[in-house]
């Protein structure tokens, strides 16, 4: 294996690695909700059992409670489930709105620990590529992740894509700090590799405060 | 025994307080360290049970502040981390603390908080 192979391996091991275990932490806090939940009608009805009247509302909304922790836990299976099937082809054709879409969704709580929100802006057209989708998901990925640590960083940052005449972008806005960021330090290496393997450009525009990630319209 | 219970999940953490109100343990609860930190400033608790991670501030910074205005206060650290190996390398450096995984199992986590007391 060349070596140029190993960082590009190395990474996207990292981003499996990193999203699986931000999904998973999310599934025990629904997990947990739902224990907590189960655990007080378990109380309800030792009080019951010892003569306490019950308030039926009171069960009805703890009920409502567990279904909607098992459908947001339904949720997050299912996108790790698109995670996992995200490498079943190496080329594919994508609408790149539903990649950055997705890709925000899958980053939306380290987002938040950071106290960043995320804003996927869709316009109403696909924006249709041939490209690698779990390169592209790492990139963008590494992209944010970026963003979301620039020095005095922008409370929100904005992820529009558009189509272009021979490919498409990504633009990455509101991300303030952008002209501290020493030059040079992004792209570093594993974005570098990533973007030759996706026939793909990086531009830092410090004044417009955003990332644009450009891409060609076919991989091949 | 008072008790703070801190973890962004509304939810969680609201019925978790319920839960040990009905076990005769005064609870009350927050979802941001700015609550935490203003509940503490009214009310005086022993022990607070707090989530590792929350939006902007780790637990373990949390930790410090309120400790910073509560030194007798007792702490116990709750984490939805895959596994107590990880967890204990995180918190390496939060002092004496005890630590429970989620799901909670509340009988455990009454015998901790007892046995942080008595600590």
């Amino acid at each position: 294996m060349s070596w140029k192979g190993d960082i590009i391996g190395e990474t996207g091991l990292q981003f499996y690695g990193k999203t699986a275990a931000s999904l998973s932490h999310e599934i025990k806090n629904a997990l947990a909700i739902m224990n907590e939940k189960a655990g007080l009608l378990e109380d309800f009805a030792a009080m019951s059992e010892g003569g306490a009247p019950i308030d039926p509302g009171r069960l009805k909304s703890l009920a409502g409670k567990i279904v909607e922790q098992i459908r947001r836990a339904d949720g997050i299976v299912g996108t790790m489930n698109r995670v996992a099937h995200s490498v079943d082809e190496s080329v594919k054709d994508v609408d790149l709105r539903e990649i950055v879409e997705f890709v925000a969704t899958l980053s939306r709580r380290l987002a938040s620990m950071r106290g960043v929100t995320l804003e996927p802006r869709r316009g109403d057209s696909p924006v249709t590529i041939t490209t690698n989708p779990f390169f592209l998901q790492n990139l963008i990925s590494l992209c944010l992740d970026f963003a979301m640590r620039a020095p005095c960083g922008g409370k929100s940052i904005g992820l529009v894509a558009e189509d272009m005449e021979n490919g498409a972008r990504v633009r990455f806005t509101g991300i303030e700090g952008l002209a501290e960021v020493p030059a040079g330090t992004f792209p570093g290496e594993r974005e570098k590799i990533l973007l030759e393997a996706l026939g793909a450009q990086l531009t830092v525009d410090t004044e417009a405060a955003e990332l644009v990630l450009t891409l060609p319209r076919d991989i091949d | 025994m008072r008790v703070l219970l801190v973890d962004d999940e509304v939810e969680l953490v609201s019925a978790l307080a319920e839960r040990l109100s009905l076990r005769g343990i005064e609870a009350d609860w927050a979802s941001t360290c700015d609550d935490a930190l203003t509940k503490v400033e009214s009310k005086s608790f022993d022990i607070a049970v707090l989530d590792v991670k929350m939006p902007k501030i780790s637990g373990l910074e949390l930790k410090r502040r309120l400790q910073a205005k509560c030194p007798l206060m007792k702490f116990i650290f709750v984490t939805g981390h895959g596994s107590e190996d990880n967890f204990r390398e995180a918190l390496r450096d939060a002092g004496p603390a005890y630590y429970l995984v989620k799901p909670l199992h509340i009988e455990t986590l009454i015998h901790k908080m007892n046995e942080a007391l008595k600590e």
